[in-house]
C-alpha cells in the first residue's frame, strides 16, 4: 500500500558555470514529483527536463546513494542535507516536502570548499587534513598482527567506532556559522587517539592535522553545536573536546 | 611548543578565550559581592571596602590580571571572529541557523562587543572617578552638636575631622587660616607642621548613589545598566559552559552539571547586578 502522491515544486538552485565564474540563484518549476522519490532522484528528474529543453543540467555530487560514501552534499532550505536529522541528502525523501513548496538548493559554503560547478564543491581540503596525520603506520609486509590480538577496552572501542563513522561529507563545515572543520578533525583525531594502535603517532597526528586544518582556511569553533545536530552520522561534540585535550597534551610535551 | 603554536593556532586561541573568560567569571562573582554592599551595608562599610580594593597589593595583582583578561579576551575574540567571517566569503541565500544552534552561541561576538562598550563607559563613570578625579568627595557624616548640624569627615583610623576646619589645599589653608588641609586627595595634613595627621575615605558610595539618582540621567543610566546586564546574561549563557568544552572538558557525567551551573550563573549574577541600580534609583531614600 503506497501513500505516495505527486507534488509540484519550485526550485531555487545555485548555478555557476565554473570555479572562476560568478554564480547566481536560478528558479525552476518541476511538476509531478513523486513523494516516494529521493531528493537526488528529484534532481535527476529536473536534469532530464533541462536536457529535454536543451539546457545545461545541474551538476551535483553523488555516488553510493545509500548514505555511506559521503559524496552527496547540498544545503537545502537553509540546512545541510535538508530538513531532517541523521541523514545524507541521498537519504532525504520528497515526502518531507509539500505541494507548492519552494526549495532552496545551494552548495556547501566555505572558503576551504570552493565551488567547482553549480552545486559541486572541492572537498580535497579534507583529504589534505587526512594526509597530514589521519592514519596509523602499520607494517604490512607479511607480518601483520591480528587485530584481535591487542585487547581494547569496550568503551574506548565503541567511542572510536562512533568517531570512525564520519564519512567526511563536510556537512559540519557547511552548517557551522564559522565554516569550521573541528567536528571532522575531532572525529579523525579521536578515532585513532582512543586505540592503542593510534597512540604511537598521537602527538604528531593532532599537531599536524590541526595545523593543516588552519592552513586550509577553515574557521574556528564557537561550540554552537550545529555540526553535531546536522552530522548525518551523529558524530558527537565530545570528539572536539577530545581533540582539544589531545592538542593541549601534545603542545606541552 | 613551537610546532603547536600555543598562541596562534585555532585551538590555542580558544584555550585563551576560555581561560580569560572563566577568570572574568570569577571577577564577576567578586565584583557582585562588593556591589551588593550598596544594598545590604552602609556607606562607611562600602567605602572601606572600596579603599581596600584600591590599595591592597594582592587585590592589585588581581585587578591587573582582570584588565589583562578583558583586553586579551576582546582582542582574541576579534581575531577569531575576523577569521570566522573570512572562512565563508559567500553566504547562503537561505539559512536556518535556529534549527540547530542557540541565539547566544551565534552572537557571542556582538554580545561581547556590547559588553566591551559597557565596560568602557562603566569604568569612565566609576573606576576613573575613583582613581583620578581630583574632585572626588571624601566621606563625611552629619551630627547634631547642641542643636546645630555639623559635618564631620570620617578618618580611616576611626576618628572625625570637622569639615568646616579643613581647607581644600595648602594655599587655601594659608588664606583662611585653617588648621588642616587636604593633600594627595585623601590625606589630612596639619597646616603648621605640614605632616599627615589622618586619612579620609573617598566617597564612592555617594558618587554611585548620585549617579543613579540623578534627576536628569539617573533613569537612563539605570535602564542602560539593566540592558547591559541582559546582554551579559546572554553572553554567559553560552560562554560559561563553552569555555569548558574549549579546554577539552566534556564528560557525559560532569558536562550536564557544568551546563546547569553555567545557566544558573548566567541568570543569577546579571540579575543581582541589575537589581542594585534599580534599588538605588527607585527605593533608596
Amino acid at each position: 500500500m503506497s501513500t505516495a502522491k505527486n507534488i509540484n515544486i519550485t526550485l531555487k538552485i545555485w548555478r555557476q558555470k565554473n570555479a572562476k565564474s560568478k554564480g547566481s540563484m536560478e528558479t525552476y518549476k518541476l511538476d509531478n514529483v513523486s513523494t516516494a522519490s529521493s531528493f537526488l532522484e528529484m534532481l535527476d528528474q529536473l536534469n532530464e527536463q533541462l536536457v529535454n529543453e536543451r539546457k545545461e543540467p545541474v551538476a551535483f555530487d553523488h555516488d553510493c546513494r545509500e548514505g555511506i560514501c559521503g559524496m552527496c552534499s547540498l544545503y537545502i532550505n537553509g540546512r545541510a542535507h535538508g530538513p531532517d536529522t541523521g541523514i545524507t541528502t541521498c537519504q532525504l525523501h520528497m515526502r518531507m516536502f509539500n505541494d507548492g513548496d519552494t526549495i532552496y538548493v545551494e552548495p556547501w559554503r566555505s572558503r576551504a570548499f570552493p565551488v567547482i560547478k553549480d552545486l559541486v564543491v572541492d572537498r580535497s581540503a579534507f583529504d589534505r587534513i587526512q594526509q597530514a596525520g589521519g592514519f596509523v603506520s602499520v607494517n604490512t609486509s607479511g607480518n601483520t598482527i591480528d587485530a584481535n590480538a591487542t585487547p581494547i577496552n569496550k568503551h574506548d572501542a565503541d567511542k572510536s567506532f562512533e568517531a570512525a563513522a564520519c564519512i567526511g561529507c563536510g556537512a559540519c563545515v557547511a552548517t557551522c556559522k564559522n565554516g569550521s572543520a573541528m567536528l571532522f578533525v575531532g572525529a579523525k583525531v579521536s578515532q585513532y587517539a582512543l586505540l592503542p594502535q593510534g597512540k604511537v603517532e598521537a602527538t604528531q597526528r593532532v599537531l599536524n592535522m590541526v595545523r593543516q586544518m588552519d592552513e586550509e582556511g577553515f574557521g574556528n569553533c564557537t561550540n554552537t553545536g550545529a555540526c553535531e545536530i546536522e552530522c548525518p552520522k551523529g558524530i558527537s561534540l565530545e570528539n572536539i573536546a577530545r581533540m582539544n585535550r589531545e592538542y593541549l597534551k601534545a603542545s606541552i610535551k | 611548543m613551537a610546532k603547536s603554536a600555543l598562541l596562534k593556532s585555532s585551538l590555542a586561541k580558544k584555550y585563551w578565550m576560555a581561560l580569560t573568560g572563566l577568570f572574568l567569571c570569577l571577577f564577576l562573582a567578586g565584583h557582585l559581592a562588593g556591589n551588593l554592599q550598596l544594598i545590604f551595608s552602609d556607606a562607611l562599610h562600602f567605602n572601606q571596602y572600596a579603599l581596600f580594593m584600591t590599595s591592597n597589593p594582592a587585590v592589585k595583582i588581581l585587578s591587573y590580571l582582570t584588565y589583562f583578561s578583558i583586553l586579551f579576551h576582546a582582542v582574541d575574540g576579534f581575531l577569531l571572529t575576523y577569521q570566522n567571517v573570512k572562512a565563508r566569503p559567500i553566504g547562503y541565500a537561505k539559512n536556518n541557523p535556529s534549527a540547530n544552534s542557540s541565539f547566544s552561541s551565534r552572537n557571542m561576538a556582538v554580545l561581547g562587543t556590547l559588553i566591551l562598550v559597557f565596560i568602557v563607559t562603566h569604568m569612565v563613570n566609576f573606576w576613573a572617578v575613583m582613581h583620578f578625579d581630583k574632585n572626588m568627595p571624601l566621606q563625611s557624616i552629619t551630627v547634631e552638636v547642641m542643636g546645630q548640624k555639623q559635618e564631620l569627615y570620617v578618618t580611616t583610623n576611626g576618628g572625625y575631622m570637622p569639615v568646616s576646619q579643613v581647607a581644600k589645599s595648602y594655599e587655601e589653608a594659608m588664606k583662611t587660616g585653617a588648621q588642616t588641609y587636604i593633600e594627595h586627595r585623601t590625606d589630612f595634613y596639619n597646616t603648621q607642621a605640614r605632616v599627615k595627621i589622618g586619612e579620609g575615605y573617598k566617597d564612592l558610595h555617594k558618587i554611585t548613589v548620585a549617579f543613579f539618582k540623578d534627576a536628569k540621567l539617573g533613569l537612563i543610566a539605570t535602564v542602560l545598566y539593566v540592558i547591559a546586564m541582559f546582554v551579559l546574561a546572554f553572553h554567559l549563557l553560552h560562554g560559561f559552559s563553552s569555555a569548558f568544552q574549549s579546554l577539552g572538558l566534556n564528560h557525559p557525567k560532569y558536562t550536564p552539571a557544568i551546563k546547569g551551573f553555567g545557566k544558573a550563573f548566567a541568570i543569577v549574577v546579571p540579575l543581582l547586578f541589575a537589581i542594585i541600580p534599580v534599588y538605588i534609583h527607585f527605593f533608596l531614600k
